[in-house]
């Protein structure tokens, strides 16, 4: 059920991020989903996208370096406290949330948003038992 | 003393030291045989070329015995420096030579203005370095009252210079830097401590960084040169005049080879220094290649003193780096990242701000080290800086960089970027 994110390294250098968009552009591919870790030295671009096999061949062929981790995705409600349902279920079932970030394309009813936590599986069923929609990499291609 | 008195004292010394060298060193025995040269053949300083030179991989390979010139129960301290591949180099001094060292290192603190009157405030560091020791024997030597304060700790080494009126102060040229940056930060002026002299040494450094240290603290300030494998500080130290240091030629002979070669050039060439000791007992060194290239010179210098001048080191005639007055070989560096499995790639940048040293590398990063998340970087390069320092002695900054970033080089790499360079400084 999980979703493919695309972790990319990026140095603190000029013209990195230019490399990352241009080339996913050129393999055109759509970004659904994105955040940014920073430290002083470097950064981490996550992404999820149409085609994250796609992606990563794109980015490695301009020689970025890149890895996919698998995250949570989930569709809530587009309504106050959705979010916060989705995240009291979690902490109610001691899972920490090591990050998390929305989805750029918002429908008119729904929010998407990606959790990143220690055990997916775990993570996924429980939302799942407590009614919440979780998405698949179907989804984010639809999208 | 003029210089044909000097050349006969040497040649006395030089016959003995030789033959004693011969008859209680086997690795130089080998050395000397194997170059068909017995002790007989050196009768004055004039001989000396036919001696075989000895490199610091001998002093490695001979690790930690196999240069030691008399029995163990003759010693009575040793000190080392930094080494590759974790084997350090380490000297053997009997208190003959403790006493010559003290001797050498008294002349400086004397050219440097020191009587039994002043207060000698040692700050470079004490322990297996031979700073702290060489310049405290020397200020005891002198009769100096004597203040043992090792690296570190500046607000003390401000306190004590203040309460107990410090006349001279001993360190690297960048911690005087350092000291005199953080007295004008208190509110102190160059005249309000008693300072009149500094004796700095053992890190490379530029007559503007000599203006900055004597603006700042109100002091002279003199170099001083020396390595461990000879004594330590004092082999050659600066007059009144600043200009070049004189070697001390009654414990050792100084000749300047071309290093590619092995040619001796005459007095005025530029080349490699290469030291002779005359008097030592546990760790005699015959023809020792130190690397640090420089320029001799006879001319009359206008303190009085006849020993034979040499200008500060020019640069290296290998890849040493001198770095935070620590020395630092690549294959050091290289040698850490093999043990710690990563890719001997990488990059060392080395520069100074405020006048001290930085000092960077970069690595590229193993691909199963990298995840989503900044920790697992961040994590990885505390885990290789600890593993750098363990060799090293000093703190890298360790940049982990995406795989297969660092270009690599057709020919010979581009390791070391020194941008020190930049500010004038020999490295």
């Amino acid at each position: 059920m999980a979703v493919k994110q695309l972790s990319i390294f990026v140095e603190n250098k000029e013209g990195k991020l230019v490399t990352i968009t241009d080339s996913i552009a050129k393999a055109g591919i759509d970004i659904r989903a994105m955040s940014v870790a920073d430290t002083q030295e470097f950064g981490i671009f996550r992404l999820i996208v149409t085609d994250p096999e796609k992606a990563k061949e794109a980015l490695e062929s301009s020689g970025c370096f890149v890895s996919i981790t698998q995250v949570v995705g989930v569709s809530i409600p587009d309504e106050p406290g959705s979010l916060a349902k989705v995240v009291n279920i979690l902490a109610r079932y001691n899972i920490n949330i090591e990050y998390m970030y929305a989805f750029i394309t918002v429908s008119k009813k729904n929010a998407s948003v990606v959790l990143r936590v220690a055990d997916n599986e775990a993570a996924e069923k429980i939302l799942i038992e407590n009614g919440i929609n979780l998405l698949k990499e179907s989804d984010i291609t639809s999208m | 003393m003029p210089v044909e008195d000097i050349r006969k004292l040497q040649s006395e010394k030089l016959v003995k030291q030789v033959k004693y060298v011969y008859d209680n060193v086997k690795y130089y025995r080998d050395l000397m045989d194997e170059k068909g040269v017995k002790p007989e053949d050196i009768k004055s300083v004039d001989d000396l070329h036919k001696l075989p030179f000895i490199k610091k991989d001998d002093l490695r390979e001979a690790y930690p015995y196999g240069l030691l010139a008399t029995d163990i129960k003759n010693c009575v301290r040793i000190h080392s420096t930094s080494g590759t591949t974790g084997k350090r180099v380490v000297a053997f001094y009997t208190q003959n030579d403790v006493d010559m060292w003290e001797e050498c290192c008294a002349r400086a603190i004397v050219a440097a203005g020191g009587t039994n009157e002043d207060v000698c405030q040692v700050c470079y560091g004490y322990g297996l370095f031979t700073g702290g020791a060489g310049l405290h024997g020397g200020s005891h030597k002198v009769g100096s009252l004597t203040l043992p304060m090792s690296s570190g700790n500046t607000d003390r080494q401000i306190q004590f210079m203040m309460d107990l009126n410090s006349t001279i102060l001993c360190c690297t040229p960048s911690y005087a830097a350092y000291i005199g940056e953080t007295l004008k930060e208190k509110g102190y002026k160059p005249e309000d401590n008693k300072l009149k002299a500094g004796i700095f040494g053992a890190e490379p450094w530029t007559d503007e960084m000599r203006r900055d240290i004597e603006n700042s603290l109100g002091i002279k300030a003199y170099d001083i040169y020396g390595l461990t494998e000879l004594s330590g500080p004092g082999v050659a130290f600066e007059c009144e005049e600043q200009l070049g240091m004189h070697i001390n030629e009654d414990h050792f002979i100084a000749e300047v080879i071309d290093p590619n070669t092995g040619e001796v050039l005459p007095v005025g060439s530029k080349g490699e220094l290469v030291f002779t000791s005359l008097d030592k007992e546990a760790f005699p060194l015959l023809r020792y290649r130190t690397r640090d290239i420089c320029v001799l010179s006879r001319e009359k210098c206008s303190c009085g003193r006849t020993f034979i001048k040499m200008t500060k080191p020019l640069g290296r005639s290998d890849d040493m780096m001198i770095i935070r007055g620590v020395n630092v070989f690549p294959s050091q560096i290289e040698a850490v990242l093999l043990n710690c499995g990563y890719a001997p790639n990488y990059q060392i940048i080395v520069d100074r701000v405020n006048n001290t040293d930085t000092f960077d590398i970069n690595v590229e990063m193993k691909p199963e080290d990298f995840s989503d998340t900044p920790k697992g970087i961040t994590s990885k390069e505390k885990e290789l800086q600890s593993a750098m320092k363990a060799m090293l002695g000093i703190n890298p900054k360790i940049h982990l960089v995406a795989p297969k970033s660092i270009a690599r080089s057709e020919g010979k790499a581009v390791r070391v970027i020194d941008n020190r360079k930049r500010l004038g400084i020999n490295i």
